[in-house]
C-alpha cells in the first residue's frame, strides 16, 4: 500500500509498532533483527571475536610466514618466545603457525558440515510438511536417526571407511568430505523437525491459499512462499550447527580417528599435545583457548539470532 | 496409563531391530578382517579355518539372524542365571555366546566388567549436575537481569561452550602436573573397600577430576535450560491469579512455576542420559578410565565387530529404554497429556 495524503489514518490501521516508532523512515525485517541483534552484547562480542578468529585463520598464516610444517628439531619443546610466540612442538614445529592452519581445517568442517545438515533437515523437514504422504515415513526415518547412537557409529563409520575415501580423493580431500558428509548427514534431524512444524502452519496460511488459486505449482508454493518463511528457525539452527559441527569433528581428532598428524586441526593438536602435557603445556593450551573461543562466539551469536528472530521480543523494542 | 506403557514399549521393538540391522550392515560393509592381527606366520588355510568358525563367510542374513538370537534370547538368559540363579537352558557354561574377537570371551562379560567404572563417573556427575543445576536456573531466572544472573549466564555459556576435552587436559596441568593434588589417570585396579576411609578417599581423589569436569559441563547446560523454562512460566496468567490471591512468594515459585518448569528440563535430563554414555567416550579417554568408552574405542581400533555390535547396540537399547521412560514420566507430570 502506497502511503499518500492522509498519513496518520493510513498508517494506524496497520498498527505495527515499528512504523509507530520511528515515523518516516523505511524500516525492514532484515534492520529490525540487526537492531535487536545488537542489543544482545554478548552475541555482538561473539561476532567480533569470531570475525577476529576467521580473519587469523584464513589470512594470518600468509602475513605470519612461518612455515607450519618444518622441523627444527633442536629448538623442539621450546616455551613462548619473540621467534615463535606460541612455542614448538616435539619436533620444533611453530604452534602458532600450526594452530592457525588446523583454525582453517577446524572452521572449515564447521560451516561444511552445518550446510549440509541444514540443507538435508530443511529439505526433508518441508517435504514432511508439505506433503502429507510424505509425512508418516519420512519422520519415523527421523525418529530412527534421533535414537541411533552417533558417536560411536561416527567412530566406525570413520575408522572403517576412510582407507577407501582416501585412497579415491587423496589424503587430505577424502577424509575432509568423509567428515564432512558424516556430521552433516547425522546431525539434520532437529532442523527437520522445527522446519516441519512451521511449515504445517505456514501452508494452512492465507497467501498459500492464494497463490495455490491462482494456479500456483506446488514446487514454487514451496520455494517462494513457504521457505521464505521458515528462514528464521533455519538460521538459529544454523548457528547452533557450526557449534555442534566444529566440537564433534574435534572430538573426533581428540580421539585421534579425525584428520591424520601431518593435517592439523584444533582437536588434532590437543590430542597430539596431550602426551606432552608434562613439557609443555602451552601446546594444549592454546588449541584449546581458540576452540572454545570459537565455540563461546557461535554460542553467543546463536542466542542472539534467536533473541532477534523471535517476533514476540522484537516487537518490544 | 498401562496399557500406554505395553503399547509404547511393543512399538520400539520395530525400532530396535531396525537399529540392529543398520549397524550390523554398517558394521558388515566395513572392510576388516578378524585374522588381521594374528601372526603373519599363521599358513593361510588355518586362516580360513579361523573365518569360518567366527562365520565370517555366512551370508549376511543369517549373521544378523544369529546374531539377534545370541543378543536377545542366550545373552538375556545367561543374565538370568548369573543374577538369580533360574536355569533355563544349557546353563553349565556351555551356551552359545557373543565372542569378542579379540579376547575370545563372551562380549557381555566383559561389559560388566567395565561398567561399574563408567556408571562411578557419569553417575555421580550427572547426580551433581542435576542438584546444582536447578536451584541456580530457578533463582537466575526469578532474578532476571540481577549480578547473580548477569554473572550466571556468562559462566554458565562459558562451561557450555568449552568442550570437556580441554577443560579436562587443563584440569590435568594444574592439578596433577603443577599442584599434584590429585592423579591424573583414574585406576581402575583399586578396590573400594567400604570399611577403610584411607581406601574410600583414594577413590575420591582419583574421582574428583573426571566427575567435577563432567559436572561443570552438565551444570551449565542443564541450568540454562531451567534458566529459560522458569523464564516462560514467570509471567504467565497462573502465577498472577496465586499472587493475587494471596500465595506467598516462595509457594509461588516453588510450586506454581516449578511444577510447570519443570515438564521439559525432565525430559532434557531423561533424553539425555543415553547422550551422556556416549560423552563418556571422550572423558574416559582424557583420564584413561577403563570404562565402556575405552572398550569401544579399543574393540574399533582392534576391529572385533562383535565387540563393536554389542556396545553401539547397548547404547542405542539405552536411547529407546530412556525415550519410553520419558514418555511415562511426562505422564506423569502433566497431566493435560491424556494417553488414549
Amino acid at each position: 500500500m502506497t502511503v499518500t495524503g492522509n498519513e496518520d489514518l493510513d498508517v494506524a490501521p496497520v498498527a505495527d509498532v515499528a512504523i509507530v516508532g520511528d515515523l518516516g523512515k523505511h524500516r525492514t525485517l532484515r534492520s529490525d533483527v540487526w537492531r535487536q541483534f545488537r542489543r544482545h552484547k554478548g552475541a555482538v562480542l561473539g561476532l567480533i571475536i569470531l570475525t577476529i578468529i576467521v580473519f587469523a585463520c584464513f589470512i594470518g598464516p600468509i602475513i605470519y610466514g612461518v612455515d607450519p610444517k618444518a622441523i627444527d628439531v633442536p629448538n623442539a619443546n621450546q616455551g613462548a618466545s619473540w621467534n615463535h610466540p606460541m612455542g614448538t612442538d616435539n619436533l620444533g614445529r611453530d604452534v602458532m603457525a600450526r594452530v592457525l592452519v588446523g583454525g582453517r581445517v577446524s572452521l572449515s568442517v564447521g560451516f561444511a558440515a552445518m550446510f549440509v545438515g541444514l540443507v538435508v533437515g530443511t529439505a526433508v523437514g518441508t517435504l514432511a510438511g508439505f506433503f502429507r504422504w510424505l509425512d508418516g515415513p519420512l519422520m519415523r526415518l527421523t525418529d530412527l536417526f534421533l535414537a541411533l547412537p552417533l558417536l560411536p557409529l561416527l567412530l566406525v563409520v570413520v575408522i572403517f571407511f576412510r582407507d577407501p575415501l582416501t585412497e579415491r580423493f587423496g589424503e587430505s580431500l577424502g577424509i575432509f568430505m568423509l567428515v564432512v558428509l558424516i556430521i552433516g548427514l547425522t546431525s539434520w534431524m532437529q532442523t527437520a523437525r522445527v522446519v516441519r512444524s512451521d511449515v504445517l502452519s505456514i501452508k494452512e496460511e492465507e497467501f498459500v491459499l492464494a497463490a495455490r488459486s491462482i494456479g500456483t505449482k506446488s514446487r514454487r508454493i514451496v520455494l517462494r512462499h513457504i521457505l521464505p518463511n521458515v528462514m528464521s528457525p533455519v538460521i538459529v539452527a544454523a548457528s547452533l550447527g557450526v557449534a555442534g559441527a566444529i566440537l564433534t569433528e574435534s572430538a573426533l581428532s581428540f580421539l585421534g580417528i579425525g584428520f591424520p598428524a601431518d593435517f592439523p586441526t584444533w582437536g588434532r593438536l590437543l590430542f597430539d599435545g596431550k602426551d606432552y602435557l608434562q613439557i609443555n603445556a602451552s601446546r594444549v593450551v592454546w588449541p584449546g583457548v581458540m576452540l572454545s573461543l570459537t565455540m563461546m562466539s557461535v554460542n553467543f551469536i546463536g542466542d542472539g539470532l534467536r533473541d532477534a528472530l523471535d517476533p514476540k521480543l522484537r516487537s518490544k523494542g | 496409563m498401562a496399557r500406554f506403557v505395553i503399547r509404547r514399549a511393543f512399538f520400539a521393538i520395530p525400532t530396535l531391530i531396525a537399529i540392529s540391522l543398520i549397524i550390523f550392515l554398517i558394521l558388515d560393509l566395513a572392510p576388516g578382517d578378524p585374522t588381521g592381527n594374528l601372526p603373519l606366520t599363521i599358513p593361510a588355510e588355518i586362516r580360513e579355518q579361523i573365518r569360518e568358525n567366527l562365520g565370517v563367510n555366512d551370508p549376511l542374513l543369517v549373521k544378523w539372524l544369529k546374531w539377534n538370537e545370541l543378543m536377545f534370547v542366550n545373552e538375556p538368559l545367561e543374565a538370568l542365571h548369573d543374577t538369580t540363579g533360574i536355569c533355563i537352558g544349557e546353563c553349565d557354561g556351555t551356551r552359545a555366546r557373543i565372542i569378542s574377537w579379540s579376547s575370545r570371551s563372551p562380549a557381555m562379560d566383559i561389559i560388566y566388567q567395565r561398567l561399574p567404572q563408567t556408571l562411578w563417573v557419569i553417575g555421580l556427575a550427572f547426580v551433581f549436575g542435576t542438584i546444582i543445576a536447578i536451584p541456580i536456573g530457578i533463582y537466575s531466572a526469578y532474578k532476571q537481569y540481577s549480578a547473580f544472573d548477569n554473572i550466571g549466564t556468562i559462566v554458565t555459556m562459558i562451561g557450555y561452550s568449552v568442550p570437556t576435552f580441554f577443560t579436562g587436559l587443563l584440569a590435568i596441568v594444574i592439578f596433577s602436573s603443577k599442584l599434584g593434588w590429585f592423579p591424573s589417570f583414574y585406576d581402575s585396579t583399586h578396590d573400594v573397600q567400604f570399611t577403610s576411609l584411607s581406601s574410600i578417599w583414594i577413590q575420591i581423589k582419583q574421582l574428583i577430576m573426571p566427575v567435577t569436569v563432567l559436572t561443570l559441563f552438565n551444570t551449565a547446560a542443564l541450568s540454562r535450560f531451567t534458566r529459560s523454562s522458569v523464564l516462560d512460566n514467570l509471567n504467565s496468567d497462573f502465577v498472577r491469579t496465586a499472587r493475587s490471591k494471596g500465595v506467598g512468594e516462595r509457594r509461588v515459585v516453588l510450586v506454581h512455576v516449578m511444577r510447570n518448569s519443570l515438564i521439559p528440563v525432565v525430559t532434557l535430563i531423561t533424553l539425555s542420559i543415553p547422550g551422556i554414555f556416549g560423552g563418556a567416550i571422550i572423558t574416559e579417554q582424557i583420564f584413561r578410565v577403563n570404562g565402556l568408552g575405552a572398550l569401544l574405542i579399543t574393540a574399533i581400533g582392534q576391529g572385533d565387530v562383535p565387540m563393536v555390535q554389542t556396545l553401539t547396540f547397548i547404547f542405542a537399547v539405552l536411547i529407546v529404554v530412556f525415550n519410553l521412560v520419558n514418555d511415562v514420566l511426562i505422564g506423569f507430570l502433566d497431566p493435560r497429556i491424556r494417553y488414549e
